[in-house]
């Protein structure tokens, strides 16, 4: 059952790990021949410790890096624990990619406005490595980007130097409450997107953070006048196997693995609101 | 295809030429009747209307491993599935189980661990003379003769078992004990069809499914779901005994420096069953849990595979602790629509 057995991970090998924030770090991985497998942007993987357990992770480089994949990981449960503790060197079982991944070719000629919250960042960078690295496919792009406090945000150089120098570009960070080395936006994620008064005008949304961060944004986007078909969200679900077997990732008769996690909003609305 | 006679007092010497591990229902500790390999101890199957386990622990083992390792290290070994089985006396209702199940099992990605049991597998079915008091197998496409799913269909005459094949498989294994068997007569036939109706007959429960799968979105925030899930515990029997759930969760275990990762039956009841790392849970009490079991089985895999995941064995309702009745669910449910 060796290559045709999708429950079977392969090997890769942790190349270095990066602290984001008291609880986020960046495992960069790799196999003998760079990444392991292609993906596209949005697309997840499970990462495997054995005898610890595997979870999985939405891949956060971009597939224009070659040499590596990415992983901003929040310490919560057991695997994102060992996860953290591990060292360079230390071999990882991993298999993939999953999901649907984001719809970068209808983007194409659009504005995007790219939303997220604390962790969420981490599919959204994917994504906005994807469009930078095709710069000319995409229109003006907005990333409005928020955490509790500014400890919180994670890619500090990515949103505070890389991104905001990119052409065309505008980077909106907020965080929470007030902090005595913030002098930047305070204030929740949804409500500045409000404020920033987004036109929907060929302006594709495109949001990921916490299931009520993302709730709210989506409100504040409907209030802005953004078609459903236009806003894109990506959900997290509990997931065991990835291949649409276990059953639990489901909403309604979709797997969240298979046919998510990218979806529309107006994929959503037809969907039990069960999130 | 054939229709083949064997006498009873031939049983022992029946199950013991076949080639392959002989599955068949036995009395355990505490009067349950469950699957197990013949013992060469059997003369005859037992009395039973079903098992209480459903034999899908047979191809879909309650725990089975993945693959070993060593700690620490990552050079990955899957089990090889080898062994040939043969279940005797599955009832038509656990073997149009079997099906159902196989779709999903098939679909998109191959899953090598299911269909390789599968595959290795005969089933020769016991058609029921006298169904439960909670089957209503005959409401979900099945029926106490029904041929989905087996190989062979056997029916209990008294003195002796009429084996009908119904696949290649069944063919090739009546081969094996040609000179145990002779050929059956019309008036055996007919014998079978009066015990066919008379069995339909003995089923007194039934569900209208008419317009159940469209509708159950629908009936997402009905008050019915709070008032069907209100006693229930929440201890997942019913999909723990149900032939059709094949959820399931994965694991790692570690004794000494062996290790494997394994994978274990799991149950949509549970509170941690959907619960993310970050405590949020999309399926936060026994009301939405409920309501996703049904819809499950009602409704998505309707909407998936055309197929009701629910065979009617009754096994939920007969024991579930608290007496939740999925046909009274699902009356409630039409009366809702």
């Amino acid at each position: 059952m060796g290559k045709a057995n999708p429950l079977m991970p392969q090997t890769v090998t942790v190349l270095d790990i990066t602290t984001e924030t008291p609880d986020v770090k960046t495992l960069r991985v790799a196999g003998k021949e760079g990444i392991p497998f292609d993906f596209m942007p949005g697309q997840c993987a499970m990462l495997s410790v054995p005898p610890v357990g595997e979870a999985i992770f939405s891949i956060t480089s971009s597939p224009h890096c070659r040499d590596c994949l990415e992983f901003s990981i929040k310490r919560v449960g057991d695997v994102s624990g060992v996860l953290h503790e591990l060292v360079s060197g230390r071999q990882l079982g991993i298999r993939g990619p999953y999901g649907n991944g984001f719809p970068v070719d209808e983007m194409k000629g659009k504005d995007l406005l790219f939303i997220g919250g604390g962790i969420g960042l981490a599919p959204l960078r994917s994504l906005i490595g994807y469009c930078f690295a095709n710069r000319e496919e995409y229109g003006h792009i907005d990333i409005v980007y928020g955490a509790r406090s500014p400890a919180d945000l994670v890619r500090k150089s990515e949103i505070g130097e890389t991104w905001p120098e990119q052409p065309d570009s505008t980077v909106y960070l907020t965080v929470d409450a007030e902090f005595p080395d913030w002098s930047g936006h305070v204030g929740f994620v949804p409500s500045y997107v409000s404020e920033l008064a987004f036109t929907p005008e060929n302006r594709i949304a495109v949001t990921c953070g916490p299931p009520i961060m993302i709730k709210f944004v989506l409100q504040a986007l409907e209030k802005l006048n953004f078609a459903p078909e236009h806003v894109i969200t990506t959900l997290e679900m509990r997931m065991k196997c990835g291949v649409g077997k276990c059953g639990r990732c489901n909403l309604g008769s979709v797997y969240v693995c298979k046919d998510g996690p990218v979806f529309s909003l107006a994929q959503l609305n037809e969907l039990p609101s069960e999130y | 295809m054939s229709a083949m006679l064997l006498n009873k007092d031939k049983w022992p010497e029946f199950v013991g030429k076949l080639s392959g591990k002989v599955w068949v229902p036995k009395v355990e500790e505490g009067e349950a009747i469950r699957f197990g390999p013949l013992s060469g101890e059997e003369s005859k199957l037992p009395e039973y209307c079903n098992t209480r386990v459903p034999p899908k622990e047979i191809v879909f083992p309650e725990t089975e491993t993945l693959y070993c390792f060593q700690a620490d290290e990552h050079e990955m070994t899957a089990p090889e599935i080898d062994e040939r089985k043969i279940i005797i006396g599955i009832r038509p209702c656990d073997a149009r189980a079997m099906k159902i199940v196989e779709k999903l099992f098939r679909w998109d990605v191959d899953d090598p661990y299911y269909l390789k049991h599968r595959e290795l597998v005969t089933l020769v079915g016991l058609a029921c003379n006298a169904p439960g008091l909670n089957c209503f197998c005959t409401s979900v496409g099945g029926g106490p003769a029904s041929t989905e799913g087996l190989d062979i269909i056997m029916f209990d005459l008294e003195d002796r078992y009429l084996l009908e094949t119904i696949t290649e498989k069944g063919e090739a294994l009546l081969k094996e004990v040609e000179g145990l068997l002779e050929e059956a007569g019309q008036d055996v036939l007919a014998q079978k069809e009066k015990l066919i109706e008379a069995a339909e007959n003995k089923i007194s429960r039934s569900v209208d499914t008419e317009g159940i799968a469209e509708g159950l979105p629908g009936l997402w925030e009905d008050p019915l779901w709070k008032r069907v899930s209100a006693s229930c515990l929440g201890c997942g029997t019913c999909t723990y005994l149900c032939p059709t759930c094949h959820c399931f969760d994965i694991q790692d275990e570690t004794e000494g420096f062996e290790a494997r990762r394994y994978r274990t039956w799991d149950s949509c009841m549970f509170e941690e069953y959907t619960r993310h790392a970050s405590g949020h849970n999309p399926r936060p009490t026994r009301r939405e849990r409920t309501r996703n079991r049904i819809n499950h089985k009602y409704s998505y895999y309707v909407d998936k595979f055309d197929l009701i995941a629910c065979v009617g064995c009754g096994r939920c309702i007969n024991y579930c602790p608290v007496n939740i009745d999925i046909v009274e669910i699902l009356r409630q449910v039409k009366e809702a629509l």
